[in-house]
């Protein structure tokens, strides 16, 4: 009885199996033309809506170039990563031995990201990563499969020290969540600042995703330094900057940072966050054609205001487009790709960029005040700047 | 350190330990009187975050949302005692472990599918929400003086409760000897219910006070247990005075820590703990 049960449910799952396409042979999958390409993001959770952001932003540049890569259909494929690190490498994995993708973008969270490149750098499949700016994937972990056309998590930080000295703010406190990002983040403004003549007095930090900062504003507004800067973003970049007005330091003592600190979370603020001054590679209200018209495009597309994570996601889609393009749809040809991937300028809406050699963006950072609830651009903090790369070395494809 | 911003951190590590305490007498509580251990008691203070978010919301006002909350919390508390921990009280505390961290799942699940996964902040009432200042450049914020009023007013209604009132004299004779006391003609039962509820309650304020201070999101629950249980391990197991004093001992040591060694911040709790078991194994006052 048993028997004759076990093998009836094991006949019935192989032709389950069968129907859905796990068990076809390689060979009928390897004759459809298409390009197989795989979303692994956050679509549940506290970053679903950057997920989704970044989704949109890819089909909207592949749409404007037709919709297709280098002339071949595309294939969509999609897993929700759940900003789970755990289960990194279990989700990127599905994506690659599951579904045969040709391409992986993802992800926003750089715990899940580290999964990602762990699996990137066995399967060799071509990745590209349109958010997570954790520094080994493009310094020690560097591989010629893996392109990210976001930011490190030390690049918006890196601009950030001069034009903090040159206003005249020579002793500051540094603040963050102590957790990779934050660490990462403090790196570039260590660097940045201390080279421009400035000191920093006292380095806080608490356990992310802690919130609760009293101490902390106590022992600032006991240090009087001449400026606050920082590391946080999300719903804790929101109650920051909130707490430090309740704190009767918003005023008193000029506070900048990292610009996650204000993307996303104006509404939240309100008035607490006006006059806060941060450094990013782009801004909402950056006043060129080229970000007028993708602004307005992709709202009337997705009926949803674009945001930095809509442009990187966009970025991504116009890389992957372009390097496609160059190397006429022919994806196994992996060292004209990379090669291709690695030449490109893209025209972006936060202004053109290249690739550095260890595959991550060079680019403009501004320099940007919040007012009235949006973040202005004041100027340009940094030209072309890159990230260091250090430890990048790059194997040949 | 000087001397204002060494009372700064004194209210600020004050604050801190009052609402730990909160937490930890209701954790002491069950334990020391039913000898449950409840993993689920963080669920509680997570649950208060977010009705006192959701309350004030409807609302528009987080006096009337604790109040309503917290009568829906004991209620709350009442049904669970009813429908599920009761029958527990005699099983292994394996049993019991198994339970309650299921229960975790439980509310994490429950609470995403009806409050969703965001992050969500709650205001200080208008009233509350001034700074009182200290000196020149230092000054503290009114609703924190508010929330350690509450917690002290709490904790001696607590006291009062459970050594001067004839509840209370059941309630340390239930944890004392159950049968003996169930022998009396004493509803232990009943006594249970109400002391679970008892720890319910103060779970849930706790959290509804926290909320404007300490934000509302998923997963508040398990950090603050973690803390809880450091503070019931330093008090002594079953005993409130030790609560007490471990949670103004832990509060000390996290706020002071925090602005001193920010670099072992995290670590220093812990080793208050070890240290305190390595002299007294069973805590401070352990009953």
């Amino acid at each position: 009885m048993t028997t004759r049960r076990l093998v009836l449910t094991r006949s019935a799952a192989v032709v389950g199996a069968a129907s859905v396409g796990l068990l076809l042979p390689q060979i009928v999958r390897a004759q459809s033309n298409r390009v197989r390409v795989g979303f692994m993001l956050p679509y549940t959770g506290t970053f679903a809506q950057l997920g989704v952001n970044i989704e949109n932003g890819v089909r909207m540049a592949i749409n404007e170039k037709g919709g297709k890569l280098g002339g071949r259909e595309i294939e969509w494929f999609k897993v929700d990563d759940e900003s789970e690190p755990s289960k990194g490498v279990e989700n990127a994995q599905r994506l690659v031995q599951r579904d045969k993708v040709d391409v992986l973008i993802g992800t926003v969270h750089s715990g899940v990201q580290m999964g990602i490149q762990r699996v990137a750098r066995e399967s060799g499949v071509l990745s590209l990563i349109p958010n997570a700016g954790v520094h080994a994937a493009t310094r020690g972990l560097c591989a010629p499969n893996v392109f990210r056309t976001s930011f490190t998590n030390s690049q918006p930080t890196l601009a950030l020290g001069k034009p903090m000295v040159d206003k005249g703010l020579k002793k500051a406190v540094w603040i963050t969540w102590k957790y990779a990002a934050g660490d990462e983040a403090f790196e570039g403004f260590k660097e940045s600042y201390t080279k421009a003549g400035g000191t920093i007095v006292k380095e806080l930090g608490l356990p992310f995703p802690n919130v609760e900062f009293q101490a902390l504003l106590t022992e600032i507004a006991s240090l009087n330094p001449d400026a606050v800067a920082c590391f946080f973003a999300g719903g804790g970049a929101a109650k920051f900057i909130r707490d430090y007005a309740a704190a009767g330091l918003k005023g008193k003592i000029p506070l900048w940072g990292s610009g996650f600190l204000t993307e996303g979370v104006l509404d939240a603020a309100g008035a607490a966050a006006d006059g806060i001054m941060t450094t990013m590679h782009y801004s909402d209200s950056l006043d060129t054609p080229r970000n007028n018209k993708f602004r307005g495009d992709f709202a009337r597309t997705f009926k949803l205001q674009p945001d930095v994570y809509a442009v990187q996601g966009y970025d991504t889609g116009l890389l992957l487009a372009q390097g496609m393009e160059a190397v006429k749809g022919d994806i196994g040809n992996k060292q004209a790709l990379y090669k291709a991937l690695e030449t490109q300028t893209i025209d972006s809406p936060r202004g053109k960029w290249t690739m550095s050699k260890a595959h991550n963006p060079v680019q403009d950072i501004y320099l940007r005040r919040v007012e009235n609830k949006e973040n202005k651009v004041i100027g340009v903090a940094a030209k072309a700047l890159a990230d260091s790369g250090a430890g990048c070395k790059m194997a040949s494809a | 350190m000087d001397f204002s911003t060494f009372l700064l951190q004194l209210l600020n590590s004050v604050q801190y330990g009052l609402l730990l305490f909160m937490l930890a007498a209701g954790l002491t509580l069950i334990f020391g009187i039913m000898g449950v251990v409840n993993l689920a008691h963080g669920s509680f203070y997570m649950l208060g975050a977010y009705l006192a978010w959701w309350l004030t919301r409807s609302f528009g006002s987080l006096t009337l949302a604790i109040a309503l909350g917290s009568v829906l919390a004991v209620a709350f508390g009442l049904l669970l005692e009813r429908l599920l921990f009761r029958h527990f009280y005699h099983r292994d505390h394996l049993d019991q472990v198994l339970l309650t961290f299921g229960l975790i799942y439980v509310f994490e699940e429950a609470r995403s599918i009806f409050w969703g996964d965001d992050v969500h902040g709650v205001s200080i009432p208008e009233a509350l929400g001034a700074s009182i200042p200290l000196t020149d450049n230092l000054s503290y914020p009114v609703y924190r003086l508010f929330m350690s009023g509450l917690c002290i007013v709490l904790a001696i209604g607590l006291y009062l409760l459970i050594s001067k009132t004839r509840l209370g004299m059941k309630i340390r004779a239930g944890a004392f000897n159950h049968d003996m006391t169930e022998a009396l003609g004493i509803n232990i039962k009943r006594i249970h219910a109400i002391v679970f509820a008892l720890g319910v309650g103060l779970a849930t304020i706790a959290g509804m006070i926290a909320a404007p201070i300490s934000s509302v999101y998923p997963n508040m629950g398990s950090q603050v247990l973690i803390m809880c249980f450091v503070v019931v391990v330093i008090g002594g197991i079953g005993s409130v005075r030790g609560a007490l004093i471990a949670a103004l001992l832990v509060g000390a040591v996290d706020t002071f820590g925090k602005v001193l060694l920010p670099q072992v911040a995290g670590m220093l709790v812990y080793i208050l703990m070890a240290a305190v078991l390595l002299w007294k194994p069973e805590g401070l006052f352990k009953q």
